[in-house]
């Protein structure tokens, strides 16, 4: 009985201890340098906060997308403040999420928005889509899998 | 074959429309005025202002994180620059049909508790948000007293943090359309809530 109770409370604590760990960048630079690479594979990045209803109704889809698409690397990068880290931290926790989430803390917008595309004006959700130096940028939301999927499929396509 | 020429303009027109709808204005296009109801029961329109050197016009809203963090700079912006003669109007064009806290009603009570110093209207039937271009909250358009743009963007670069601002794009903006300059930067880009609209069927 002793035992069971011991394999359960590791079964338990195994379970809580599986947050990912969020990548935090404080500067678009740093992120850009480790993130935007150039390696052919094809990355979905969806720019996303807690605090923004229609990023947060369409994050399973995008969770969905990282474990039902092996052909995309999904990274859900948040916009959230750095005083908001622990709310995010519980959040993807809470929301089971497993895709990559990378906190973003660069405030300087005005710096770095263009570089992800000229046509982003700022509002999110944001979606950023890349392999090598072809880009597809999209600045509105998803309204079920099947939109996001095939807008994704829509760019894997044109790379055949 | 005649036809295909002009098939041809009638398409690029087509085209060029669209992009000139969904872009909305840039630095130098002249704005629609408008008028819109106010938290006051009463319509404003930038032509009752006879006297106005500009004009700030704040698309914004109840429920934005954003806009809210930005709340205060743009009442004290009000008040700051009324006697210097550059009016500020805030418009929230959010339907309340998709955000339910962006009700009239809801703005009203939004304008008492926080005491702001300006107009605070209703964008009814989201007409004038798509003219201006305006995509998120806050968005702001500065524009002189015959309603030519003068500025787009960002009141500054920091929403977290008033006492950490480094730039401060708009307050800029107005000090050289003040001075007859033209702002530079004219365009600045930040983070904002998206305006919420029905989806088009």
């Amino acid at each position: 009985m002793k035992q069971l109770l011991l394999i359960t409370f590791f079964f338990v604590f195994a379970q809580s201890s599986q947050a990912q760990d969020i990548l935090t960048f404080d500067k678009f630079d740093a992120f850009e340098k480790a993130i935007i690479k150039n390696d052919g594979n094809v990355y979905v990045v969806n720019f996303w906060a807690t605090w923004c209803g229609p990023c947060v109704k369409e994050l399973p889809y995008f969770e969905k997308l990282h474990q039902e698409n092996k052909n995309v690397k999904v990274l859900l990068v948040s916009l959230d403040s750095p005083k908001d880290a622990k709310k995010l931290q519980s959040f993807i926790q809470k929301k089971k999420i497993t895709a990559q989430v990378i906190a973003l803390f660069d405030k300087d917008y005005n710096s770095w928005l263009d570089k992800i595309d000229k046509g982003w004006s700022g509002s999110i959700p944001a979606t950023y889509i890349f392999s090598g130096d072809k880009k597809l940028f999209a600045e509105h939301e998803f309204e079920n899998y099947a939109e996001l999927s095939s807008h994704v499929n829509s760019f894997t396509n044109q790379l055949k | 074959m005649k036809a295909f020429p002009l098939l041809f303009i009638a398409i690029s027109s087509f085209i060029i429309g669209e992009t000139l709808v969904s872009n909305g204005y840039e630095p130098g296009d002249k704005a629609t005025d408008f008028k819109l109801k106010s938290v006051d029961g009463k319509n404003y329109s930038m032509s009752d202002y006879k006297d106005a050197k500009g004009f700030i016009v704040v698309f914004t809203c109840n429920t934005c994180p954003f806009a809210v963090k930005y709340e205060d700079r743009v009442n004290a912006l009000a008040k700051k620059y009324k006697p210097k003669g550059y009016v500020l109007l805030a418009i929230n064009s959010n339907d309340p049909e998709v955000q339910p806290d962006d009700t009239y009603a809801k703005m009203q009570a939004k304008a008492k508790a926080e005491g702001f110093a300006f107009p605070y209207l209703v964008d009814e039937g989201q007409k004038i948000y798509p003219q201006y271009g305006a995509t998120k909250t806050p968005h702001v358009f500065l524009l002189d007293k015959n309603l030519v743009v003068k500025y787009i963007g960002a009141i500054d670069d920091n929403a977290d943090d008033a006492s950490a601002v480094k730039e401060r794009y708009l307050e800029n903006a107005i000090a050289a359309l003040d001075s007859g300059k033209d702002p530079s930067p004219s365009v600045t880009k930040a983070i904002g809530c998206s305006i919420k609209a029905k989806k088009k069927a």
